[in-house]
């Protein structure tokens, strides 16, 4: 019944993951957004936190403790140490949380098991298209079925640890229907191009994906023949990025809310001024009421009952609120937020991608 | 345990709250609001029944206790096993009733304002005492008097004073309180009662600061003023005036040590009266904007305009667009009046979320229904449609209750952890 508190076991799961982003994501993030790459002990360290193992059914290795909720939980921990980092840590969970919803029985036996083992397993998913008008529902990626076989065509970007991944899954339009295929490397026709230069999470590397009359074998279609409720997945994507930008959003308001408290103007804190005190509130409150979206949609999707309104009404309103509020966390830092020394500015462009992101994560 | 599933016997009492909206607050709507100070007595005498059950299940474990032990001290609520979803039930209940009208459901015959700050601030016994009428006989009302001219926000400015007369252990009051929601209907119109905010030492500031409850038909109380309003003209809003207007000594609420002059207990009791009646605030103000919500989608799908949520941003047309805006900020502001609420079925703290989801639902509300008249065009701005009277009545939610900007700062101090003076 109504309740808007974690349980104890989520609660053990947060506190790891927040000592996790407070002791190793903030320690990095800067130099990792410097160097363009994820340190591989921390998305080591992050896979070890086990929360796609833990998701993953009984049968096929994991611990059958799947919900939403959870995740929400866990992305919006995570993305408050670093976004980059957290994508790249998550990005197994883009082929993995599709093929456990919708994959046939053998899609399952084979592409499951390998997600419970000590490394991650190197799979991706690629939905974002390079284009301007990108509408996952309408992708210009196409597939078309000749004979026992799928035929690719297309482009596509933000795809991410595209260049390491042995198995890409690629959604495609096929027949006005988002579909889904699993790829593997090598596949004549697909080519792993070369990588994105983006505004933020530079330290994630993905890359432009080309498919030239790719064939794929007609049993690599996810959810086989009847393929895949594609509303469903992009709903799940939706709470992932929505409890991620939630994370962002709050590092922001922390950060703008202790440095208020700090720094002395006119001989008193400068948070001692209701300019700077009322834009806290208002961001304090965006980030609680986005969070309250990101959970009912999640719980919904939790109960098996479609989400579709609430996961579209949901993103539209955190894409605002999350640059919005890194917005005026920059603001409250004045100069300071404009240096790259504080992490403000990073935030601020990191942000700005989640209009962008559709289909960038998965829970 | 996250969860949003709505206990079924709230569901249920729910739909019996629509039925009401729709036959017995609707129809009436224009015509309460053109003729201002009209009683809406369809509504009174369909719900009046409602509120003695409520009141009952209430006063019934509180009556056993105070029969138990004679009805004196210990001021702490009957324990009870698991949590209490009375004022879900309560917060779902003003949201059903207001989206039926906001003005018609501020006239529910009920303790209302008044009765909060007896049960958030009076022991057991004055609880059974003071509520007790509400379970029988003809309709009343409950009121709560803390405005006067120089104290809106800032009310421990207030002038309002109670003197005891140590030969008749009375108290008298005296001075002049405005904007009394129900404070005709409470004190002259029916046996109802007001709980009226006073001070006993001017010179003691909040500390001195006590409530007091007044009874219907107390010689010296007055109804100086009926006010006229932008919105929610169907509820009774008037300026009352004590002249040396006296009430028993029992009647100051709290235990013994409340009424000690140097005790800010009291007040902070009765400030204590905000962290349930600001849900509340904002569950009408969500009424409100889910009417006005629904209407305009109505009335778009009439127009051959309905949102399609498989579209991509850039593919939405600008109407689509504010359609959804609307809906968001309606679901994120119920949210957050939904946790301020859980809060309180929990037993937990929610002084930070009240405020926060009063200032973001009134907000919101004015937000939402202005949008709605605007993409409803002339028709919107017609008094033929009910729109621009859902706009007028909105605009109270970012003020009553305290504004916008006093929960702004209630918020902002909270989070920094800053006192009055440190944040002004």
């Amino acid at each position: 019944m109504l309740d808007f508190r974690p349980d104890e076991e989520q609660k053990m799961l947060t506190d790891t993951i927040a000592r996790f982003a407070r002791e190793r994501l903030r320690k990095v993030y800067r130099d990792a957004e410097e160097e363009g790459e994820v340190p591989q002990q921390i998305v080591q360290a992050g896979w070890e936190i086990g929360l796609l193992p833990t998701a993953v059914p009984e049968a096929y290795g994991g611990f059958g403790e799947y919900s939403a909720v959870t995740g929400a939980l866990a992305f919006e921990e995570l993305a408050w140490g670093d976004l980059a980092a957290t994508l790249a840590i998550m990005t197994p969970n883009l082929l993995a949380v599709p093929v456990m919803l919708c994959g046939t029985e053998a899609q399952r036996e084979t592409y499951l098991p390998p997600c419970c083992q000590d490394a991650p397993p190197q799979v991706t998913g690629a939905l974002i298209e390079p284009v301007v008008q990108f509408s996952p529902y309408r992708l210009k990626t196409t597939a078309v079925r000749d004979g026992d076989a799928y035929v690719l065509n297309g482009a596509k970007t933000f795809v991410p640890l595209a260049d390491e991944a042995e198995t890409i899954l690629i959604y495609a339009n096929e027949g006005g229907q988002t579909q889904a295929f699993l790829v593997a490397a090598g596949t004549p026709g697909l080519t792993v191009g070369k990588r994105d230069k983006l505004m933020g999470v530079k330290a994630l590397s993905t890359n432009f994906v080309t498919l030239a009359d790719c064939r794929v074998p007609a049993e690599n279609k996810l959810g086989g023949e009847a393929g895949i409720n594609f509303s469903l997945l992009l709903n799940h994507s939706r709470v992932a990025l929505g409890a991620a930008a939630v994370g962002v959003a709050r590092a922001g308001f922390e950060y703008a809310r202790d440095y208020a408290k700090q720094r002395v103007q006119f001989g008193e804190p400068i948070a001692h001024r209701q300019s700077i005190a009322f834009m806290l509130a208002d961001m304090a409150t965006e980030v609680d009421e986005a969070r309250l979206l990101v959970w009912e949609t999640a719980w919904l999707l939790d109960q098996g009952q479609d989400a579709t309104r609430e996961a579209t009404i949901m993103k539209q309103q955190i894409d605002r609120m999350v640059v919005q509020v890194a917005d005026r966390a920059l603001q409250v830092l004045g100069g300071y937020g404009y240096i790259r020394e504080y992490p403000v500015e990073l935030w601020l462009r990191n942000a700005r991608g989640f209009a962008s992101f559709d289909g960038l994560a998965i829970i | 345990m996250i969860s949003f599933e709505i206990p079924p016997f709230i569901q249920n009492q729910l739909q019996l709250i629509r039925m009401v909206a729709e036959q017995a607050m609707r129809p009436y709507s224009r015509e309460l609001d053109e003729n201002e100070h009209a009683r809406p007595q369809a509504f009174v005498q369909m719900t009046w029944p409602f509120t003695q059950e409520m009141v009952k299940r209430t006063l019934k474990p509180l009556m056993e206790q105070v029969n138990g032990n004679n009805g004196s001290n210990g001021s702490a609520k009957p324990k009870k096993e698991g949590p209490d979803y009375g004022m879900v039930n309560f917060i779902m209940m003003i949201e059903q009733l207001s989206w039926g009208d906001a003005g018609q459901y501020l006239c529910l015959p009920h303790p209302m304002l008044g009765g909060a700050a007896v049960d958030s601030a009076g022991t057991p016994e004055q609880r059974v005492r003071f509520l007790k009428k509400f379970t029988e006989g003809e309709p009343k009302w409950g009121a709560m008097a803390i405005t006067e001219p120089g104290a809106g926000s800032d009310n421990s400015a207030m002038r309002t004073t109670a003197v005891l007369d140590p030969d008749t252990n009375e108290w008298i009051l005296n001075g002049e309180k405005i904007f009394i929601t129900n404070g005709a209907l409470a004190l002259k119109e029916s046996d109802g009662l007001c709980v009226v905010w006073a001070t006993v030492d001017t010179k003691a500031g909040r500390a001195g600061i006590k409530s007091f409850v007044v009874e219907a038909n107390t010689p010296g109380v007055t109804i100086a003023k009926q006010e006229h309003k932008l919105g929610i003209r169907a509820s009774d809003t008037v300026a009352l005036h004590f002249d040396n207007a006296r009430i028993p000594f029992d009647n100051v609420l709290g235990d013994p040590e409340v009424q000690q002059v140097e005790s800010r207990k009291g007040f902070l009791g009765a400030m204590k009266t905000f962290d349930a009646s600001r849900p509340a605030v904002a569950a009408s103000a969500i009424g409100i904007a889910r009417a006005a919500l629904e209407f305009t989608k109505e009335k778009l799908a009439e127009e051959g305009i309905v949102v399609d949520y498989t579209k991509a941003l850039h593919e939405l047309t600008a109407v689509e667009r504010d359609v959804i805006e609307m809906e968001a900020r309606y679901k994120g502001a119920w949210l957050l009046t939904l946790r301020a609420t859980a809060q309180m079925a929990h037993g937990e703290s929610n002084r930070l979320e009240a405020s926060m989801c009063k200032y973001r639902a009134g907000d919101a509300v004015t937000w939402i229904t202005q949008k709605s008249v605007e993409l409803l065009g002339p028709k919107g701005y017609s008094r033929e449609w009910l729109a621009e009277k859902w706009m007028r009545d909105a605009k109270i939610n970012d003020i009553y209750e305290g504004t916008k900007q006093i929960n702004q700062l209630i918020v902002a101090r909270s989070l920094l952890g800053y006192s009055r003076r440190e944040l002004k």
